[in-house]
């Protein structure tokens, strides 16, 4: 078992609250104003929210079980960290090839060409209890939940 | 059980790090003619175009072979295999025993029959001591204008490292278009306008048909249709074929590439190929064949790791894909993204020429089976999604051209599977 962000798209009712978040969390200041303000200029969420008429929903790193994004990334900065069994992204050895996001069947990685040219993708925010976006989602539509290992890249 | 993998690149990591991941008992010995550890191969480019340092040219971190409890066999190169006895031969004359062999050795570079290859200042551009010949002969005699011969994707990588070095290139391709393994006549276009954009000149139906030295270094090359080119340098990035020298005087059954079956088992018993090397199922054209690219290696490797510790998963089957880059624009593509007017195919494109945009899917029976993007490749991944597991797309075809194309535009069942990991109830 482990934690996984689970989406619940008949709950969400695409308010974005969780991209504001995201790109706050991943911020330095981590300040709602300064992410917004000068450093807005180099930060994306890390998530997309997907729309259409009444549907929506966000979507992040499903953390699938055999990882297309690892077995594809040429630098080796896609990896599944020792410690907690996810799948990041080591920004510092990615060197923006695209190969990854050629692979991801939920589409979950995004360019990041504000900065040094990396791919961007959700790393559960690494460190804290909760990530952002379930915590600042007002209507459950995502939660972190116990789930048994499984995802889509099977 | 004493595992060796001749080769020490993307198969052998692969199939390493399965193994290691259910079994922590078996031997592992890898062997490897080249000098270094593991290294990214794709990455050299990057390399020699001055974006990254030796210690980001590694694939692994530097205790990779501690933790996996692994044996590196370095600049020793395997010579023959005794598939009888069990043993691999190497060039000293020795002999490493073995329970499993996987062989791994990859492509070696195609080199055409030219007079003049060995003069100084030609290279080829497969291996790490390729870059460090090149960037040591670029440091002692300089080089303003560079020739590299092959327009795939080994030859744009070479090229596009050399602009950044400041240095002016002529490609030159055989056949009438640049990267015609990937991509259709229109984003070739794309592509070819993009290296022209950067200052390359880009000769197609043409090749080298002579090299000529001065003082001993390369000075210029005569071209096939007429006329010469002068250069400081030369570089052979015409592609790679697989590296089956190891077995030629084997049992072991060879076509093209070295010949498997779903778990990478060779002819010979105990003995698995993959990657560069193994001709595999490739489950868009539904035929074993080879396919140089770093995630089939990666995958089979692991594949052929597990198998050899008792776990068998069958492998459903490789798509042949790429992710280039000319001056700043991305292009992807995935399965049989280069057909045209193919009877029973359907192309859906859209193209704005101006701002270095296409989009092309190739589609059969109502199913995915080729992808173009140029320009913008976010979600990419979602349609080789669509390829992978045949999803059929009937209903969604109008969406999948859309600029909002997206999991939304995918069929339920598959949607759910994609965003929970449910199984696909088809
Ligand atoms: C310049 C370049 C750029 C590339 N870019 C990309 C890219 O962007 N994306 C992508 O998907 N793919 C790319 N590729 C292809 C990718 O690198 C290969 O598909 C991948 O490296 C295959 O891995 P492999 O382990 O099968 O073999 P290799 O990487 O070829 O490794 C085989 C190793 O075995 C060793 N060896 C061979 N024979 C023997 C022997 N008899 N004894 C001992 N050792 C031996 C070789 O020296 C070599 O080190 C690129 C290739 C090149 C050359």
């Amino acid at each position: 078992m482990s934690k996984r962000i689970v989406i619940h798209e008949e709950h969400c009712i695409g308010c974005r609250l969780c991209e504001v978040h995201c790109l706050v969390q991943h911020s330095s200041s981590k300040d709602i104003i300064k992410a917004y303000g000068g450093e807005h200029s180099h930060l994306m969420p890390r998530l997309t929210v997907e729309e259409d008429g009444p549907l929506s929903f966000a979507l992040q790193c499903r953390q699938c079980e055999e990882p297309s994004c690892v077995e594809a990334c040429v630098s080796g900065a896609m990896h599944r960290d020792p410690l907690t069994g996810m799948i990041m992204c080591d920004e510092e050895r990615c060197v923006g090839c695209w190969m990854c996001i050629m692979v991801c069947p939920a589409g979950a990685i995004q360019q990041n060409l504000l900065g040094t040219k990396i791919a961007s993708k959700c790393d559960l925010c690494y460190g804290a209890e909760l990530p952002a976006c379930v915590a600042h989602c007002p209507n459950e539509a995502l939660t972190f939940d116990d789930v048994a290992e499984k995802g889509a890249g099977s | 059980m004493r595992a060796v993998i001749v080769g020490n690149s993307a198969t052998a990591v692969g199939a390493i790090e399965a193994l290691r991941a259910v079994n922590q008992s078996a031997k592992v010995l890898v062997v490897s003619e080249e000098s270094h550890l593991i290294y990214s191969r794709p990455l050299l480019s990057h390399y020699l175009g001055g974006e990254i340092d030796q210690v980001r040219l590694a694939y692994r971190p530097s205790d990779f072979y501690t933790r996996h409890e692994v044996t590196p066999i370095l600049e020793t190169r395997a010579t023959g295999i005794d598939t009888a006895g069990r043993r691999l031969l190497t060039q000293d004359g020795n002999s490493i025993a073995y329970d499993k062999l996987l062989i791994a050795t990859g492509g070696t570079p195609i080199l055409p029959p030219m007079p003049g290859i060995d003069t100084q200042g030609v290279f080829s551009f497969t291996r790490r001591s390729d870059v460090e010949s090149i960037l040591t002969y670029l440091e002692a005699h300089g080089g303003k204008e560079a020739v590299v011969v092959g327009g795939g994707m080994i030859g744009i990588k070479a090229t596009d490292a050399l602009i950044k070095r400041g240095i002016r290139v002529t490609m030159i391709e055989l056949a009438p278009r640049i990267l015609g393994v990937a991509l259709d006549s229109t984003a070739s276009r794309l592509m070819t306008r993009l290296l022209e954009e950067a200052g390359v000149r880009v000769l197609t139906g043409n090749t080298v048909t002579e090299i000529h030295s001065r003082d001993g270094r390369v000075h210029s090359v005569t071209l096939r249709e007429g006329g010469t080119i002068r250069c400081d340098l030369m570089i052979l990035g015409i592609g790679v074929r697989p590296n089956t020298e190891l077995v030629e005087d084997s049992d072991i059954r060879v076509n093209r590439g070295i010949v498997v079956d779903e778990y990478m088992r060779t002819s010979a018993p105990d003995v698995y190929a993959a990657g560069d090397v193994a001709e595999a199922y490739d489950l868009v054209v539904d035929m074993n064949r080879t396919v140089a690219i770093w995630p089939n290696a990666y995958r089979q490797g692991a594949i052929a790791g597990a198998h050899m510790v008792g776990i068998e998963t069958p492998d459903a089957g490789g798509v042949a894909m790429n992710a280039i880059e000319v001056h700043g624009v991305p292009a992807i593509s995935v399965g049989n993204s280069n057909l045209e007017d193919e009877p029973g195919h359907e192309f859906l494109t859209d193209l704005d020429e101006r701002n270095h945009r296409y989009k092309r899917l190739v589609l059969k029976d109502n199913r995915l089976v080729g992808v173009t993007l140029v320009g913008h490749i976010n979600r990419a991944g979602i349609y080789t999604g669509l390829i992978r597991h045949k999803i059929d797309v009937g209903a969604s075809r109008s969406a999948l051209m859309s600029e909002q194309f997206g999991l939304l535009s995918l069929p339920d069942r598959y949607r759910k599977h994609v965003v929970t990991g449910e199984g696909i109830e088809v």
